[in-house]
């Protein structure tokens, strides 16, 4: 076997999910700021998060779990040997993922039309528990929407990858390191969903 | 050297899971209409943790993982809980 690259598949995933877990943190932080806040500022927190509209919410929550199933059969897909449909599903995915950021893009109009972004006067004449509450939206959802970008950046760059033929049925951790980031964002949102836009009483 | 020896997850299992989690939103959004008072958040924060319990066991085949990939998961919620915990342990109880 001289000559022959030696790959640690092991390594390079664990890899993978210790950078997930420095994520985990990344947005722990910004879910210990929502927890404080609820708790100083229940009321207002329920008041301004009734003005989220749960259709966008609760769509890109479809659209986020669809797309991480796209996801999760495409490594099957693809160790199985049909290289064909594990491309259409990563297409399928990254589709998923314009939707959800031309959904994104229709909320945050709506909300920047109605005078609510981090910085506006109407937001500065708004009780301060409910600027609180829109401050840590758009700033979670915001950096969560980074992600959402950059995951289907990643999964394109892995479909050149797995068209070249350096991601195969015998060499696919680069697909299944792409994927762990694609749920990763998935499982951000299963958090986000609820806490920002369902808090109706 | 292939990577070909790890656990291949037939394409069902993956659709049964994502019915699971399409439910369990049902389940969410549902139980966000019914006033449970501060319960609520509890209810919706046990569900969630559900729905990521099924993503990072199966669709992250955490579930078909080495122990050590387990015990660093474990390391990482327990430091996350620990975070959270002494923050909220802090703010809650200042008088």
């Amino acid at each position: 076997m001289s000559g022959h690259e030696h790959k640690d598949y092991t390594g390079a995933k664990f890899g993978m999910w210790l950078f997930l877990f420095t994520e985990v943190l990344l947005f722990g932080g910004l879910f210990i700021l929502y927890s404080v806040y609820l708790a100083r500022y229940p009321k207002e927190f329920i008041s301004a998060g009734k003005q989220l509209n749960v259709w966008f919410g609760g769509g890109n929550t479809l659209v986020l779990l669809t797309s991480s199933l796209f996801v999760a059969i495409s490594i099957t897909a693809l160790r199985r040997g049909s290289t064909r449909l594990c491309l259409g599903l990563l297409g399928g995915t990254v589709a998923c993922a314009a939707i959800f950021m031309v959904n994104k893009y229709f909320e945050w109009s709506a909300k920047i039309g109605h005078g609510i972004y981090p910085g506006s006067t109407h937001l500065k004449e708004l009780p301060p528990g409910e600027m609180v509450f829109f401050n840590i939206y758009y700033l979670t959802t915001g950096l969560h929407g980074i992600h959402v970008v950059i995951g289907a950046i990643v999964l394109v760059w892995t479909m050149v990858f797995i068209k070249t033929g350096r991601v195969h049925a015998g060499d696919w951790v680069i697909l299944e390191n792409a994927g762990l980031y694609w749920h990763l964002v998935d499982l951000i949102w299963i958090f986000i969903f609820p806490l920002y836009y369902l808090i109706l009483h | 050297m292939t990577q070909d020896h790890a656990h291949i997850v037939p394409y069902r299992t993956f659709i049964i899971v994502w019915i699971a989690l399409l439910i369990l939103t049902a389940i969410t959004v549902a139980a966000a209409q019914v006033n449970l008072g501060a319960l609520n958040v509890w209810v919706a924060l046990g569900i969630a943790t559900l729905k990521s319990g099924l993503v990072v066991a199966i669709f992250m085949h955490m579930k078909y993982e080495s122990p050590l990939f387990k015990i660093a998961l474990l390391s990482a919620l327990a430091i996350l809980a620990i975070f959270i915990g002494m923050t909220l342990l802090d703010v809650l109880y200042r008088s």
